[in-house]
């Protein structure tokens, strides 16, 4: 980067924070070892479902160097945490209901003395038969996950209606009619889930999280252990990756629970790659039923769907998570006429929750099939009949919203349409190997943007001068790796005229920064954004005030920020920030302004039973195109080339941009190739990166990005959230692909190649 | 037991358990946290290193089995201020998004530029495929490579 020029947008700069990681000098949470610190563990229950009898904890205590041996006995408060159902135990009392929930936490001197108590404890556990997949879980006489729940094992039942489906399918000239399962993802982010607490003197707990949400933290902690929420003054340092999977609560409680038990000692948790996958946060696997009719004229006409997602044991965003996909379920198309009904279940399986395109790209993987069978049952293009169903702005979706904001799907269609890929496909498959097949597939995919309606989605921005003439942006929402915290860098000093030099950004600790909300749902940049926009303004008008007083200016608009002064153009007389800073009150170089998202006022009578997060007003989508070959032989898919068009609104720094939809395309082709949590009668057999497997270098193919600017007149300089489109297309666009190829369709992901050789023999029969 | 070995240049003698591992040595016991763990298992390359030159995964290694070695970390791949034309390349070319993978990646790239100049994208990727990144799809990675063996061969052969 050119650092005598200010920084500005949509050019392609590199990110502020690249320097520091790339000489491993980015200090994450778990790169702090605090002088004197000591060990926290959980010790696992193993078992699916069973009563907790006891846990046994004097020859634990005996071991040498431990500290405190921890059971549900000893927490204080609720010992229940949850972002919206508070169902979590910190440590569970009467019972486990899944392998990986807490039963007891040691705090030791050293790793080695807590490995060796945690298993001298004795745990007994009268097991219960497991409740292990969803039609388990809805069988009438179905064990109970939490006991005394009128609703039984459903978290949430809900319904989206429009029109009458039912009645409208008599009309249609093709009726399609398919059952879709997709598999249980792992976030498998690099940075395990870690942290450090330090209960002090004064009454305050000082904590250092890998956190997607250290505000909310607070409030997960305070309710569990009954700690006053403004005692507890939380760190997010950059993460090793979130993804969705460091939402809600992982170490936070654990840790102040310990921090408290042992006062005045730095307490260090690092839950390693095993009890990463056998506790963290997955992606909801589902069961998902379509029946979709079009008309002769290639109108789409009527849908009718059943959607199941087991959340495993404790609800997180479960009951949020199936409302995003329901809201999602007839893709970005017009219909007149849907009923579209889910279940969010408890089983004793690993815990679901918030994963980059929550909910969405399960039922992406459903309807751009459906979409696919339409047009080969109407016998048309299936771009064709894409473009002529997708959605424009002004229509109405499926969940009877309007679309009044940005809607760019049909531009990013007919991209992908003249796109070389798409094109050349004919000859492409034609020259495949021998032994080899070969197929290109397509999927349009949109993913909601911000929390949606009865979720406040808000921040506070704050941007200060510095007495160096130097400008510090004090960031409100943690960067999980997507680089929202460059992008307000950048933001920044476009808005101030300066170079990247001058800016810093530190990154939210809970008493410097002012409550943002969560990095998640592409909203962080979005609603940070917005809000850092008008702090900028405000501080600029008032720099620029200063600075007429001080160079005895009568009208303001002469002046102007250049790097390091503020100008009169006229005379090119100048003032040096530093000065200029000088001459300010403290409080007056500090500027903050807030935002809020705006949400669907024009409510819909729909949605019944889906009180959090529906529906929303903003989406960005996408249209992607796969290139795959098939061995016939070993029924191994290779990824040959990967195409994508996006509409994220304008784009701020299209380096960013490439790097979330590239990363996204990645994880996508990882869900539809290769990775599943496998669990047998809720028992992890997925417990290593050896056995969970996800992509590496040899897997990805080149990724073509390319994007449609529209303009997102709501958003910070006419963006809109990216972080989550892109998963939504591969698993499509693969199985399209796959089934180009063979000539049957594969509707179980993921497309491991036993499936894939019982799919190429069946199709041979 | 007593060990001693060469890290990033400079000479290091220490006591140490000798079934202690490389990467608690190099972080908890040296503070060069630029080594990442990311699995503990030799599964994910975050904690790549090179002894002798060679990559190795300080993971797997053991305090004994260093003594006597040469170690260069992700810290010392800058030399005097200056990054190391691939940690530039990795900058430039929006390699790097969490992080948490780079400095392996750093290591694992540096490593096969050391053996291959110019090597091919399948190489690179081959030479890479131990090192998992969850954020970038690689592409970025690779073209950090790629961009840095052009600069390299710009600078010895100036057009």
């Amino acid at each position: 980067m050119n650092d005598s020029q200010p920084v500005r947008l949509g050019e392609r700069t590199s990110r502020f924070d690249a320097a520091a990681k790339v000489c491993g000098a980015e200090h994450y949470a778990i790169d702090h070892y605090p002088e004197g610190f000591v060990w926290a563990g959980a010790r696992r229950a193993g078992v699916a479902h069973g009563l907790l009898r006891s846990v046994e904890t004097a020859a634990a205590e005996r071991i040498p160097g431990v500290l405190r041996v921890l059971t549900a006995r000893d927490v204080p408060g609720t010992n229940r945490y949850g972002i919206i159902h508070k169902d979590t135990p910190v440590l569970a009392d009467t019972k486990v209901r899944h392998a990986g929930d807490a039963v007891a936490l040691v705090v030791a001197e050293t790793k080695e003395a807590m490995q060796q108590a945690l298993a001298a404890l004795v745990v007994v556990i009268d097991p219960l038969p497991p409740v292990c997949t969803v039609d388990a879980a809805l069988a009438p006489d179905a064990p109970l996950v939490h006991e005394g729940r009128a609703e039984g094992n459903v978290l949430v039942h809900a319904v989206i209606e429009k029109g009458n489906a039912a009645a409208a399918f008599a009309a249609c000239a093709a009726v399609v009619e398919t059952t879709f399962h997709t598999p249980v993802q792992a976030h498998a982010f690099l940075e395990t889930e870690n942290g450090l607490a330090r209960s002090n003197e004064d009454g305050t707990l000082e904590m250092i999280v890998s956190t997607q949400a250290p505000f909310r933290d607070r409030f997960e902690i305070s309710h569990a252990l009954g700690i006053p929420f403004d005692r507890i003054v939380i760190t997010a340092p950059y993460l090793g990756g979130g993804f969705g999977g460091k939402d809600g609560a992982t170490v936070q409680c654990l840790l102040a629970l310990a921090a408290v038990s042992v006062p005045g000692r730095w307490i260090k948790m690092v839950w390693d790659r095993e009890e990463n996958l056998l506790a963290g946060y997955k992606r909801h696997g589902a069961r998902l039923e379509y029946r979709a009719g079009a008309l002769g004229d290639g109108t789409l006409h009527a849908l009718e769907c059943r959607l199941y997602y087991d959340t495993g044991a404790y609800a997180h965003l479960g009951g949020e998570v199936l409302g995003l996909g329901m809201e999602h379920a007839a893709g970005p198309y017009r219909i007149g006429n849907a009923h579209i009904e889910g279940w969010c279940v408890y089983t004793n399986n690993p815990v679901a929750g918030a994963m980059r395109a929550f909910g969405v790209c399960q039922v992406s993987f459903a309807f751009e099939q459906i979409m696919e069978l339409l047009a080969e049952k109407l016998g048309m293009d299936p771009l064709a009949f894409r473009l002529k169903n997708a959605l424009l702005k002004g229509d109405v979706n499926a969940a009877s919203v309007r679309l009044t904001t940005s809607t760019g799907i049909v531009e990013c269609l007919r991209k992908i349409g003249k796109h070389p890929l798409w094109l050349n496909r004919e000859a492409w498959k034609a020259a495949a190997p021998r032994h080899k097949k070969r197929g290109i597939g397509l999927a349009a995919v949109w993913n909601a943007m911000g929390y949606g309606k009865n979720v406040r989605d808000s921040a506070i921005a704050k941007i200060a001068l510095g007495e160096d003439g130097g400008f510090i942006v004090t960031n409100g929402v943690a960067d999980m790796g997507q680089g929202n915290a460059s992008t307000f860098a950048q933001i920044a000093a476009a808005l101030l005229g300066q170079n990247a030099g001058r800016m810093r950004v530190i990154q939210p600790d809970t008493v410097s920064a002012l409550p943002s909300g969560s990095s998640s749902a592409g909203r962080t940049t979005y609603a940070y954004g917005n809000a850092l926009v008008k702090a900028c303004e405000e501080l600029k008008h008032r720099m620029i005030n200063r600075a007429g007083l001080i160079l005895f200016v009568d009208d303001d608009r002469d002046l102007r920020l250049v790097p390091g002064a503020v100008e009169h153009a006229p005379s090119g007389r100048t003032i040096p920030l530093d000065r200029l800073a000088s001459f300010m009150k403290p409080e007056e170089r500090i500027s903050m302004h807030h935002f809020v998202t705006p949400v669907v006022t024009d409510l819909p009578d729909t949605g019944k039973g889906l009180a959090y997060g529906f529906p929303h007003l903003f989406f960005a989508y996408g249209a992607h195109c796969a290139a795959v070959e098939i061995d016939l032989l070993t029924g191994i898919i290779d990824v040959a080339a990967y195409a994508t068009v996006t509409d994220g609104g304008r784009v701020l720094n299209p380096a960013l941009f490439e790097q979330q939809i590239e990363g996204g395309v990645a994880q996508g082709i990882g869900y539809a190739l290769m990775e599943e949590c496998l669990a047998g009668e809720g028992i992890l057999r997925t417990p290593n990166l050896s056995t969970y497997i996800i992509p590496t270098a040899l897997d990805i193919p080149s990724i073509d990005t390319d994007w449609v600017e529209t303009d997102e007149t709501s958003g910070p300089l006419g963006m809109k959230g990216v972080g989550e489109i892109a998963m939504n297309g591969p698993l499509p666009a693969i199985a399209n692909a796959v089934a180009d190829a063979l000539g049957t369709r594969i509707c179980h992901a993921p497309f491991r190649p036993e499936r894939i050789l019982a799919a190429i023999r069946e199709s041979m029969l | 037991m007593k060990i001693s070995f060469t890290l990033n240049g400079a000479e290091i003698r220490m006591e140490t358990a000798p079934d202690r591992r490389v990467v608690d040595i190099l972080r908890e016991d040296l503070g060069l946290t630029g080594t990442k763990e990311g699995c503990g298992t030799g599964e994910c390359g975050a904690c790549t290193i090179l002894l002798d030159g060679v990559t190795k995964l300080s993971c797997l290694m053991l305090a004994a089995q260093i003594d006597g070695r040469e170690i260069t970390t992700i810290e010392g791949m800058a030399k005097s201020g200056e990054l190391h034309p691939l940690q530039e390349a990795f900058v430039e070319s929006g390699a790097v998004q969490c992080g948490f993978c780079t400095p392996g990646m750093v290591m694992a790239g540096a490593a096969l530029l050391e053996q291959n100049p110019a090597p091919s994208d399948d190489a690179i990727r081959t030479a890479l495929s131990g090192n998992l990144c969850r954020c970038t799809g690689y592409q970025k990675i690779i073209d950090g490579v790629k961009q840095c063996c052009r600069k390299e061969h710009e600078k010895k052969e100036p057009s």
